[in-house]
């Protein structure tokens, strides 16, 4: 069970990383926030449930981008990557490690940002809750390996957006349904499927991303 | 390097003789739908052009595995070339899908259209995948990321589809309804030689570009043999 | 036993080709020093040697596991947030270093950083920083060392405790350092490198 503990020493370091810096969580919660009040001004009065529920998960999508931005910046400007590429341990390991404290970094941000959203809009529903956790899950796993090809490319930053969207319209589609729709249980387990199947690719594929 | 030009000219010959015959057999000689009458005649085309653009990403897919799996960087410009052929006929499926649409029903875009909704998705995706080579240093770094980006895509396709299916539920109650192919025999192969045109096409701009990438770099390497 | 062999080893960065046609045998217990100016290649030599670059042309066999191998790079690879003690925890665990915690701690007070283990690296010196790498390069004590110019940022005094490493390291295991000073290294090589 060594991979288990090196995923273990990984994360602990990201986390304790973040602890010291903390730049990335306080922008993601003030991020969400703001995000949620400017939505409140471009909405129209009288709009739906599901226009709010919709741009909740804009909000959500756009404040994990913030957060996976920042997810190999410290790998990327000290060249640490290779410091970690060279251990033994299994690449894969690193892509658990940091998908994980991203996850962590979403709950907390959510935790935010629920609150604010039934303070601003509509109450949240435990079928939203449900489908913002699995979410979740998806957005990591596919976000942490979109975030360390961006790293390795010049463009860094402006590239992560690109890379990512295309493949969150299939979270925002099963989030916005798992929130609103009268049987949730169909987007539910349309976004268990996606976590699922892009989960194990990114694991399997992490390795050829950041190796030669 | 000779046979390869003639096997070259021969699939672009048999592309130009099978799309010539396509477009003639669906505009003159196919019956005409009863239900939408001269606008179907599109759909042959549309979807030949269609299912080519998911036959270049699963070949790019193919090849970014075997890179992968043989670390060879050799299949880099054959994936990279197909995702390009790829999203050629996926420009081309939008555009013949818009004007169907505007033929059909008056409007130049519908959100209910699941197949054209689909490929703007997977436009976004392979554009970005152009981005993702473009800022990149060649080399082995970007011949992997690019095959394991190739992958996605390739896994992309259904998931979008469903996700697109499910999307209809709650964000556009108004599908326009079109009838999938119910074709006669007559119309069925019409179809077949359009798609065996457009498949053909795909093949010849693939080898072609290939040929022509290959060239570069066998120039370059000559070029530096001698400085 | 032969620990490197390259044949006609050539990397590219998009159209620089910045190493070619290299031919390289290092046996085991070998000290080599490799020479050459600023962007002969000496970095992309140790980094193809290490693992972390592919070669684009010719081939590269290193016999050595990731655990085996030591890199000393331009960077010291430390988290600049974690202290010199959490750095070393971090590599210990992922290197599977038996007896963690004395080893970190004979190499802290063999390199002088015992005193400042609870302070972050962001706090240290450059020199400090590097002899935070050379407690890293040496915890899981490698078999093959691969050096990036470990003399840069020293002062004298780090610079003959690096002296007196290297002369421990030549006799038991396979050193190839680049350096810019192939004087001071004179005594212990085995064979030279020089790079175009």
């Amino acid at each position: 069970m060594t991979y288990l503990a090196d995923v273990a020493a990984l994360a602990k370091k990201d986390l304790l990383l973040e602890l010291r810096s903390r730049d990335t969580l306080p922008a993601m919660l003030l991020f969400v926030v703001s995000t949620l009040v400017v939505f409140h001004f471009s909405l129209p009065s009288g709009s739906s449930d599901i226009a709010a529920a919709g741009l909740l998960w804009v909000a959500i999508v756009f404040t994990a981008l913030l957060g996976l931005t920042r997810a190999f910046v410290a790998e990327r400007e000290q060249r640490l990557m290779d410091g970690l590429v060279l251990a033994p341990c299994d690449r894969s390991a690193i892509w658990l490690a940091k998908g994980l404290s991203i996850v962590v970094f979403l709950l907390l941000a959510e935790v935010v940002a629920l609150p604010a959203y039934a303070l601003f809009f509509e109450p949240v529903s435990g079928q939203m809750v449900a489908g913002i956790l699995l979410a979740d899950l998806g957005i990591a796993s596919v976000g942490t390996l979109l975030a360390a090809m961006a790293a390795a490319s010049r463009a860094r930053e402006l590239l992560l957006p690109l890379l990512f969207l295309p493949l969150a319209i299939p979270v925002i589609v099963g989030g916005v349904g798992a929130s609103v729709a009268d049987d949730p249980a169909r987007y539910l387990g349309f976004l268990g499927l996606y976590d699922l199947i892009f989960a194990i690719l990114s694991w399997a594929s992490f390795e050829y991303v950041v190796t030669e | 390097m000779s046979l390869r030009n003639n096997r070259l000219g021969v699939l672009a010959l048999a592309a130009a003789a099978l799309l010539l015959a396509g477009v003639a057999l669906a505009f003159y000689w196919a019956p005409e739908d009863a239900d939408q009458g001269f606008s179907q005649r599109i759909f042959y085309i549309h979807v030949s052009v269609a299912l080519t653009a998911y036959a270049s990403f699963g070949w790019a897919a193919w090849k970014a595995l075997r890179l992968l799996w043989r670390r060879d960087e050799r299949y880099d410009l054959e994936s990279y070339t197909a995702v390009h052929v790829g999203v050629m006929f996926g420009v081309l499926t939008l555009v013949t899908g818009s004007i169907w649409a505007r033929i059909s029903w008056g409007v130049w875009w519908s959100w209910g259209e699941r197949q054209l909704v689909l490929f703007l998705v997977l436009f976004l995706f392979y554009s970005a995948y152009f981005m993702l080579r473009y800022s990149t240093e060649p080399g082995p770094r970007r011949a992997r990321m690019s095959a394991v980006y190739a992958l996605f895509g390739v896994v992309l396709i259904p998931i979008s589809f469903l996700a697109i299916r499910l999307a209809e539920n709650f964000i556009h109650p108004v599908v326009f309804t079109r009838e999938g192919p119910q074709m006669s025999g007559s119309m069925f192969f019409t179809f077949c030689v359009c798609l065996a045109g457009t498949l053909a096409l795909a093949g010849s701009l693939y080898a072609n570009e290939l040929l022509g990438k290959r060239l570069d770099e066998r120039l370059r390497d000559l070029r530096e043999a001698l400085a | 036993m032969t620990v490197i062999v390259a044949r006609g080893l050539e990397r590219r960065f998009g159209s620089k080709r910045v190493l070619a046609g290299i031919d390289l045998d290092v046996p085991e217990g070998a000290f080599v020093v490799v020479t050459g100016p600023n962007g002969s290649g000496k970095t992309t030599l140790l980094s193809l040697c290490a693992g972390l670059l592919a070669p684009t042309k010719g081939t590269l066999d290193v016999r050595a596991e990731r655990r085996e191998l030591g890199y000393l790079a331009h960077e010291p690879l430390v988290y600049r947030e974690l202290t010199a003690l959490e750095n070393l925890e971090l590599y210990g665990r992922l290197y599977r270093v038996p007896e963690r915690r004395e080893r970190i701690g004979m190499l802290l007070e063999r390199f002088s950083l015992w005193d400042t283990r609870h302070e972050r690296v962001s706090t240290f010196s450059r020199g400090m920083a590097q002899r935070l790498a050379f407690c890293r390069v040496l915890l899981h004590e490698p078999r093959l060392l691969l050096l990036d110019e470990p003399y840069s940022a020293l002062d004298a005094e780090a610079s003959e405790l690096v002296d007196a490493e290297l002369r421990a390291l030549a006799a038991e295991r396979t050193v190839v350092v680049s350096t810019h000073d192939p004087e001071r290294l004179a005594a212990l090589a085995t064979a030279r490198l020089a790079l175009a």
